[in-house]
Formats: structure tokens, C-alpha cells, sequence
């Protein structure tokens, strides 16, 4: 049927229930703009999402030399043709009349425009001065998980050969580096060995700090769609906010923050217990479960009870969900991976699929997921604190074997220490020893911890700063050049989601004014420094996105992230492919280690792993008399409490995260209506019981406050884990009086002005869950409600306390598809939730008076 | 005084001198996060090294609780205020922290050298008690070792590269 729905009201569309083992059906998802019909469309062009790391295939519609909409790709492995609310309405984003149009250059303190040339000699002039003077590491780089993957290897090439720095990371590090941590250090090197397709197989699903309706909210309605039809799932929560997942759970588990490595020691020690552990796996292809049941020997759920504030009863269901599932999956995200001991709980997570021989069998596995749309492709093309192609920088011939594919010397590439990670190169420029910084497509000015910090480091005169981004951003405006650049549909590359999906995003339309691609700078720049090769050549020596293409094939030829069996020619006009896809392999491959564990010999290995709580290197010999025949790594950890915790001045603890409608810092987002308008402003998320005890209502403006700064917004009262306040993290300045920052006439409204500049010792990913807080009254809402969407995890407490989030006719979408008329047409899916919400919240406060 | 004693004196002073030490340095350096907080970390594990050594020792007859520490804990403060604050701009405190870590380092590998004569003896002398204590203990000071060893080897670079 074709129907006609609004997808802010209702994100995840209607439902096409399907069995156990069956096809996912297919629902096409179209949003063209107002005045424009199918008919009218010139051209359909083929893309993917870019606004998070689910992968949604879809076609950009062109009309007159300009984006009219989009549609699912109907034939795609990931989406079969759904559209999450960012992919069918973010587009919009791109023909902001704000966009960077030219390059502009700080002059007598002002940022002016001027032509290309003028803003590079300066930039080179820049680099060259450091060279000379200061030598590769006084430069750094920090880059993101939004570019293409033709343009990550370039820069990593660029930095990592041409400079010879060994600064150069992504805000990866914020999103992904954890999940790239845990997977090194269980199997010895990066990449996912779940498959989006286990969602079909699985007869049990645990999300581990992992919102996926608000996340990957495609894969979310697979899950509602499994849910909906026969033999369904059971789901395993943790998750301590009344996420739409939580309420659908089987079994919901609400830890305090910090505590999630003694949740997973108690459920492991469940398993071990009741003997739930597939002992003929473990023998044959892992290492370390004799350490980590002596381990979790003492770690009863009782014992957890006490220090993650969950009944013990609740850690015992879970386990048995866990332990008696025939096909488990797995999913984890930032949860586990901006909380503390966060890689020691992702490998955790890794450690119950070891021990119950739940890996690489349909619906037997784990997805250790991903942020942003391409930030797979930062991790493997190198330019994240890792080497290209997955390649271990401990190990001699690894890093020998880069310089013959670049042609380089091997002393050019730095490899005595580890690439410099992005807190630390945010402390180097502090310290003063960076003094240029190339920031492109990510906004540290909003997205840091400890933003006066931040600002204060981007501020100082000895730092030269330069943006390269599609606005000007809260960090552009702190810049000495700012470099506009295309994006997403006004240029052609590749990207790879979270699980190992690789697709092809064209061209469709110009980008505005003299705005280019970021391949295009970076290969601007190398010409311009002159970069060689040790023969004298030119370094770098592709010219456009499909011969960038064609070098990283040779870069990533027998690796595990190895893409020579694919070409352009064979990602368009069809479905994306997983990689490792070979000659041998030309489809792709779906799960990693389905017979062994690949990737873990000492030879091979990406990394020879790091202690778990010090963070501390091993070393090739080390990891050689632990693991020498390459088997999956079950490695322990002790639980430690978290850095920060409440105190009689701060008796909060304090979240952050992310709504459905927005991503990020909303450079793009609250440039979409629609979006915006289901979100517009910051909000403050606090549980009724601690709303009662202090007096507050929803709607009062409200001050939360920490050791580093406060922030306001106004309150939202939901059921959120009493003693825990959540803010979500889009919320910046460029669209106040103020523009880069809080300044007169402009409260700060950033939730990083209060987060502590604290990370994971083994991924380096900052710790934005963690923090104590104080809440405050600053002025009565007086009958208003916080701008909060009413369809998340953010809902209020109380069904209909508030007007419901709608999009109403702007944002109404086609469907179509075999989808199911009756939930499609009705609002059973929200009453079915309010009813659970009310039921959850009962459950809560009688917890309350225990 | 026998020898099991001696060593279990000498580990007992090392651990809480370690546990000051890293405490220390973790008040000096601040606006090294990854420093001062895992350095906070480490230090509970001294102290409770040191906690479990006084308790064999009691159960041995011997009082370890009135050997202090060597390092006044009353100096730490003025130090602290010292290092922080308008120096976390400057390259100095980089070779302080070097140094810093070094310390820690030759701290904790002397510690480790007392543990594994402590198991030694303790086999030796077929103690049943002690063995359990260092087997327990041991492995994270060498932990201790490879962390201040793994920042050094990861932080000299650019820090002597830069000055």
C-alpha cells in the first residue's frame, strides 16, 4: 500500500511485520519537496546517508540543477528501502543560504573572504615555517567521520608521509574509538564481526548502552518489524534512560553511570555459574577463560546490585536471556563507549560472545557499533590514530610494507610511538608544541568536554587554526582560514557503515559558489607543499575520487579490510557490498571469523593489545607468549569506580547524548525544519521523583552546573533513573547573538560546558557520561513545556502532559510497500508505549520506597 | 628481625611511598588528564598493597603501621599549587612530568623487586600465607611499571622534540 506519513510524529513509519529467518520486506520511503511530484524528478541519483553510521541507501532527487528530495533504495542489504527522519529531511541542509561560499582569512583580527589561492599560500607558507623551524610535530590534524573514504587516505597519506606528523585523529576518537579498541583487543585487529542481517536470526538481542531507535533508527524498525511478527525476539536493555528500546525490552536494566563493567562481570558470572558456555568453542579458539572466570568468581548480582543500583533479580533475568538464547546479537554503543572503563565493558560484551560460541553463525553475533556515517573508513584508511589498512605500528614489517605501497622510506612514517590521539594533540597545542592545527568537518568548539577549555586553546594567537567545513561553525569563527567546502551530494566517493557495508555516494548537484570537495583541497594542498616520494616523484599520485579509489584497493590489498574485488563500476546501481571483498570473495563478506578467528596471529595482528585499566602497551613478545596461535583474546577486568562522583555540592550525576531529530552539533539538522522544529532548543531531562523532591515542574528554566561550568534549559520531567540528569549535546551558539560561545545576552546552552576532561586510558575516548552535577531554579515555566520531542526517550513521565511532537503536513513522507494498514494507520504503537512508560514509571517509585 | 621482615618492612614503606608519590603527581599534572587520573588509580592499588602486607605482617607478629613514609604528606599541597595553574600553558611541565614518570617508574620496579624476594623467601620458608598476598599484588606493580614506561615511551617525543 502507499500511504502518506508523518515521519517527526511517527520517526519509524508504519510496520511490515516478517518471521525468524525470513526477508525483511521491502518499504520504499520517499520525501520530494513541496510542489514537486515523482513525474518531475530529472534525475534520481545514487547516495547513501550521511547522518549517522546505519548506511541508509538512497537516491537524491534532482530537479533543475538542485536537490528536490530522496527515496530508499529498495534493493539495498541495509535499509530495503526505509529512510530514517535525518536521511528524508537533512538534505535540506545543503541549499542553506548560509553556506561558505569562498575561503576567508583572518585579517586585523576579522575573518574576510578572499580567493583560494591567497588562503593556501597562507597555509603553506604556514606549514613550511613549522617545518623548518620546529620540525613534523609542531603540526596536527584533526579530522572527522563525515568525509569519504578517498579523502581520509589522502590525508593520512598527506600527514603521515608528507609531513611526517604523527598527529592526525578523528572525531572518531569521540564516537568510534572504542568500539575500534574493544575489537583489537579481543580479536587483534578493527572490524565488525556482526552483519545487520543477524537482526533477522537472533532470537535474542541485548542492547548495551545502545538507543538504536534514536541512533539507527532504520534498524530500529527492523527490530519493531521482527517484534511484530512471528517467533519475535527477546530484547535485554541497558540503558538508563526510558529509551523507546527500554520500553520495549523483555528485560530493562537502569545502571548508575559508570558502573557497567561490574553489570557485565555479574552477568558473565551468571553464565559461567550456570554452566551456559559453549566449553568446546573456548578450547578451540580462545585464550584467557580460565582468568576471566577466577575473575568473576566473587561477582554475584547481589554484589552488582549494590553498585549499579539495579535489583539483583533484574541482572538474573538478563542472564538468562542471555544464557539460554539459541542466537544471540550483541549491539554496544556509546553507552559503554563514552562511560567510564570503557573499552574493559565493551570487551566484556565481546567476552559473553566468546564464552557462549556466539560469533559468526546468522543471529550469532556483535555489533560493536559506530556514531557517524563514515567513520569506519577513518579507522581503517588510517587517519584516526591507527595505520592504513588496519596495519599494527608496533610491528616493523607492517609499517615496511605501508612505505612500499606509498613509496616512502619507512622512517618517514612516524612509528616509535602510537598516532598522537585527539585529546592529546588538544593538549600539545595547549602546551604550545602544535602550533598549526588543521580542523575538517567536526566543530571541537561544541563537541569537547570542557568547552571553556577548548575555546581558550582555539583562541590563542601562537595556534594557527584552520576550518574546513560547509559553515561557519562555532570553531570557524575561532579560525585564521576558513576553507568552504562541498559535501555530500555535491561530490562523488565512497563510505563504509557500521557493519562493513561499503556504498558509492555520486554527485548531483554543484556545490555553492567556490566551495570544493575536501579531496580536492587535500590534493590542492599536497601539490602545493610539493610532497615526494622517495624517488622523486609526486607523493601522492591520484587526481580524483575513483583513482584515489583504485590506490586505497592497493593499500588495502590483503588486509582485512580489503576492498580490491570492488570497483565503482560494481557499487553503482545495485546494493552496497561488506567488506573484505576480494577476487575470491566478489559479493563480499557478510561475518567475520565464521571458522577462525582471523586476524589475531602475532604476525597479523593490528595491535598487541593494551591493559585495561592503565592503558598500558604490551609488545610483540608479550602478546607472542599469550597468544601464539592468533585465537580470540578473553580478557578480564576489575571493576574501579568512576572519576567523578555526586557529592553534597554536586548530588547529581550528569549524561550526555543525542535526540533522534539532530546530529551532532546541528550544522546540519537545524538547518532542516522539520528537524529543527522538533527540537529547537537545549532541555534538561530529570526523573519525577527527583523533579517532586525538589520542587520543579516541567518547563522551568533551569541551571545545571559541574566542577568545569553550567548550562540552562528548561526541564523535562521523564522516567529516567532517579538521581541522574541528562542534556542532550547538539546545542551550540552559531544561531545565537553570541555566535562562538556564551557571552552577554547569551546563556550557555552547550552541555560540554560542564563535561570533565577524563577518557578511556585504552581507546582515549572522552568520558561524556560521567560527571556530577548540581541542579538549580532559575525561573518558573509558568504553564510552557521544554522544547523536548515527546516520541524518545525523551517523553515526558506523564502521557499528554505536554503537546506531542508532530511535523504535520511538511513532513509527511510516502510509504511503500507491504506494510500493515492497521498499526500504519492508527497511533497504536504510541499508546502501546505510553502504556509501558506508565507501567515502568509505577515500578519505579514503588523501587523509590523500598 | 628475620628477613621476611625486613622485606615486608621495606614493601610496606615502598607501597605507601609509591601511593604518595602518585598522588603527588597526580595533584602536579593536572591538566594531564590521562596522568592525574589513572595515577589516582594506581595509587589505590599501593595503598591497599600496603594494607594487606600490614595484615600478613599483624598476623605474623609484626606491627608495620608505625614505619611512616619517608615523603611528608603535609609538602604535597604547596607543591601541587606550584605546578598548576599558569604553567599548564608553558613546555616546562612537560620534562617535570618526564621526570615525574621516571620516579614513579624507579618506584614501582623497586617495589616489584621486593615483592618477588618476598615470594622467594616466602616459598622458602614454607610460608602458607604470603604467597597468596604477593601473587595477588605483584602483578600490578608490575602493571604500575609498564604504565609509566608506556607514557614515557608515548609522551618523549614530542615533549623533547619540542623545548
Amino acid at each position: 500500500m502507499d500511504a502518506s506519513v508523518d515521519r517527526i510524529a511517527r520517526p519509524w513509519g508504519s510496520r511490515t511485520p516478517y518471521g525468524r529467518h525470513e526477508p525483511w520486506p521491502v518499504r520504499v520511503d520517499t520525501y520530494l519537496e513541496e510542489g514537486v511530484e515523482p513525474g518531475s524528478v530529472q534525475r534520481w541519483v545514487q547516495a547513501a546517508s550521511i547522518l549517522h553510521s546505519d548506511g541508509d541507501a538512497m537516491d537524491i532527487a534532482v530537479v533543475d540543477g538542485r536537490m528536490a528530495g530522496v527515496r530508499g533504495r529498495a534493493d539495498d542489504r541495509v535499509n530495503h528501502g526505509r529512510l530514517g527522519p535525518k536521511d528524508l529531511f537533512g538534505w535540506q541542509a545543503n541549499a542553506s543560504p548560509d553556506r561558505l561560499t569562498r575561503p576567508l582569512v583572518r585579517r586585523d583580527g576579522h575573518l574576510t573572504g578572499c580567493d583560494w589561492a591567497t588562503a593556501m599560500d597562507r597555509i603553506v607558507a604556514r606549514s613550511r615555517e613549522l617545518l623548518e623551524k620546529r620540525g613534523p610535530g609542531a603540526i596536527g590534524f584533526y579530522t572527522t567521520g563525515q568525509l569519504f573514504l578517498e579523502e581520509y587516505y589522502t590525508l593520512a597519506l598527506l600527514a603521515r608521509a608528507g609531513i611526517g606528523t604523527p598527529h592526525l585523529d578523528g572525531n572518531t576518537r569521540l564516537c568510534t574509538a572504542t568500539a575500534s579498541e574493544a575489537l583489537k583487543e579481543s580479536f587483534g585487529c578493527d572490524g565488525q564481526p556482526g552483519s545487520y542481517d543477524d537482526l533477522d536470526h537472533a532470537d535474542a538481542i541485548a542492547l548495551f548502552g545502545h538507543n538504536i531507535a534514536e541512533t539507527q533508527p532504520v534498524q530500529w524498525m527492523r527490530v519493531l518489524d521482527r517484534l511484530g511478527g512471528p517467533d519475535p525476539p527477546r530484547l535485554v536493555c541497558v540503558d538508563p534512560r526510558p529509551t523507546r528500546v527500554a520500553r520495549t525490552a523483555a528485560v530493562h536494566l537502569a545502571p548508575r553511570l559508570g558502573t557497567n563493567v561490574a553489570l557485565l562481570n555479574a552477568l558473565l558470572h551468571e553464565i559461567i555459574r550456570t554452566d551456559r558456555v559453549d566449553h568446546a568453542y573456548i578450547a578451540a579458539h580462545t585464550v584467557g577463560y580460565e582468568e576471566l572466570v577466577s575473575r568473576v568468581k566473587e561477582c554475584t548480582p547481589e554484589w552488582a546490585a549494590a553498585i549499579c543500583d539495579v535489583p539483583a533479580a533484574r541482572i538474573g533475568e538478563a542472564a538468562e536471556v542471555l544464557g539460554t538464547a539459541d542466537r544471540l546479537l550483541s549491539t554496544v554503543l556509546q553507552g559503554v563507549y563514552q562511560s567510564h572503563q570503557a573499552t574493559a565493558a565493551a570487551v566484556q560484551v565481546n567476552n559473553l560472545h566468546l564464552i557462549r560460541g556466539m560469533l559468526g553463525r546468522p543471529g550469532a553475533g556483535v555489533l560493536q557499533m559506530n556514531g557517524q556515517p563514515t567513520a569506519q573508513n577513518t579507522r581503517e584508511c588510517g587517519a584516526d590514530g591507527n595505520l592504513p589498512g588496519f596495519r599494527n605500528w608496533q610491528n616493523d614489517s607492517h609499517v615496511a610494507d605501508l612505505a612500499r605501497v606509498w613509496n616512502v622510506d619507512p622512517r618517514t612514517i612516524p612509528h616509535y610511538a602510537p598516532p598522537t590521539h585527539a585529546m592529546q594533540m588538544f593538549r600539545y597545542a595547549e602546551q604550545g608544541s602544535i602550533r598549526m592545527l588543521w580542523i575538517n568537518g567536526t566543530n571541537p568548539a561544541v563537541s569537547l568536554p570542557d568547552l571553556s577549555r577548548v575555546r581558550s586553546i582555539l583562541s590563542q594567537d601562537r595556534l594557527f587554526v584552520i576550518v574546513q567545513d560547509l559553515f561557519l561553525t562555532e570553531t570557524a569563527q575561532l579560525a585564521d582560514v576558513v576553507l568552504p567546502a562541498a559535501t555530500w551530494g555535491e561530490k562523488t566517493g565512497t563510505f563504509t557503515n557500521a557493519d562493513r557495508t561499503v556504498h558509492l555516494s555520486d554527485k548531483a548537484v554543484e556545490p555553492p559558489g567556490e566551495a570544493k570537495p575536501d579531496l580536492d583541497i587535500f590534493l590542492d594542498y599536497a601539490a602545493r607543499m610539493d610532497f615526494r616520494d622517495k624517488d622523486g616523484g609526486p607523493l601522492v599520485t591520484w587526481h580524483d575520487p575513483e583513482s584515489a579509489f583504485e590506490a586505497w584497493k592497493r593499500c588495502s590489498a590483503g588486509r582485512p579490510c580489503d576492498y580490491t574485488g570492488l570497483t565503482y563500476d560494481r557499487l553503482r546501481g545495485r546494493s552496497g557490498i561488506q567488506w573484505p571483498c576480494t577476487e575470491q570473495t566478489p559479493e563480499g563478506t557478510e561475518r567475520l571469523y565464521t571458522d577462525t578467528i582471523d586476524w589475531a596471529h602475532p604476525d597479523v595482528c593490528e595491535s598487541y593489545g593494551k591493559d585495561l585499566v592503565t592503558g598500558a602497551a604490551d609488545d610483540a613478545v608479550e602478546y607472542r607468549s599469550l597468544n601464539p596461535d592468533g585465537k580470540a583474546m578473553i580478557k578480564a577486568a576489575s571493576y574501579l569506580p568512576p572519576h567523578e562522583t555526586p557529592d553534597a555540592a554536586y548530588p547529581f550525576q550528569l549524561t550526555t547524548g543525542r535526540t533522534l531529530y539532530h546530529f551532532h552539533t546541528r550544522t546540519k539538522t537545524a538547518r532542516a525544519p522539520q528537524l529543527n522544529a522538533a527540537a529547537p532548543e537545549v532541555w534538561v531531562e530529570v526523573s519525577a521523583a527527583d523533579a517532586a523532591a525538589l520542587g520543579l515542574d516541567e518547563g522551568d528554566l533551569v541551571e545545571v552546573t559541574t566542577p568545569r561550568g553550567a548550562l540552562r534549559g528548561r526541564l523535562r520531567t521523564t522516567g529516567i533513573r532517579p538521581g541522574l540528569l541528562f542534556v542532550p549535546f547538539h546545542y551550540g551558539y552559531w544561531d545565537t547573538e553570541a555566535g562562538h560561545g556564551p557571552g552577554d545576552g547569551t546563556p550557555a546552552r552547550a552541555a560540554n560546558e560542564t563535561t570533565i576532561t577524563d577518557w578511556d586510558p585504552v581507546s582515549k575516548q572522552p568520558l561524556f557520561k560521567t560527571a556530577a552535577a548540581a541542579l538549580r531554579l532559575v525561573e518558573r515555566g509558568n504553564g510552557r513545556s521544554a522544547p523536548a520531542p515527546t516520541t524518545t526517550a525523551s517523553a515526558p513521565f506523564r502521557a499528554g502532559a505536554v503537546p506531542s511532537t508532530t511535523g504535520g503536513t511538511s513532513a509527511l513522507a510516502g510509504q511503500a510497500g507491504d506494510t500493515d494498514g492497521e498499526e500504519g494507520e492508527g497511533n497504536k504503537e504510541d499508546e502501546d508505549g505510553r502504556e509501558d512508560r506508565e507501567d515502568r514509571g509505577k515500578g519505579q517509585v514503588e523501587g523509590d520506597s523500598e | 628481625m628475620n628477613g621476611i621482615a625486613l622485606v615486608l618492612r621495606a614493601l610496606h614503606h615502598g607501597e605507601n611511598r609509591l601511593a604518595e608519590q602518585l598522588t603527588a603527581v597526580a595533584g602536579r599534572h593536572r591538566a594531564e588528564h590521562e596522568v592525574h587520573h589513572v595515577a589516582l588509580d594506581l595509587a589505590g592499588w599501593s595503598r591497599e598493597h600496603a594494607q594487606r602486607l600490614a595484615d600478613a605482617a599483624r598476623r605474623q607478629g609484626l606491627d608495620l603501621d608505625d614505619a611512616p613514609g619517608e615523603l611528608s604528606s603535609g609538602m604535597l599541597p604547596a607543591l601541587q599549587e606550584k605546578a598548576t595553574g599558569a604553567a599548564d600553558r608553558r613546555p616546562e611541565p612537560g620534562l617535570l612530568l618526564l621526570r615525574d614518570l621516571r620516579e614513579l617508574h624507579l618506584g614501582a620496579t623497586e617495589n616489584s623487586l621486593h615483592w618477588e624476594m618476598l615470594a622467594q623467601a616466602a616459598q622458602a620458608a614454607r610460608d602458607d600465607e604470603l604467597p597468596a598476598v604477593v601473587s595477588a599484588c605483584h602483578p600490578r606493580t608490575l602493571r604500575q611499571m609498564r604504565w609509566t614506561n608506556t607514557l614515557v615511551k608515548n609522551l618523549s617525543p614530542q615533549i623533547l622534540t619540542s623545548l
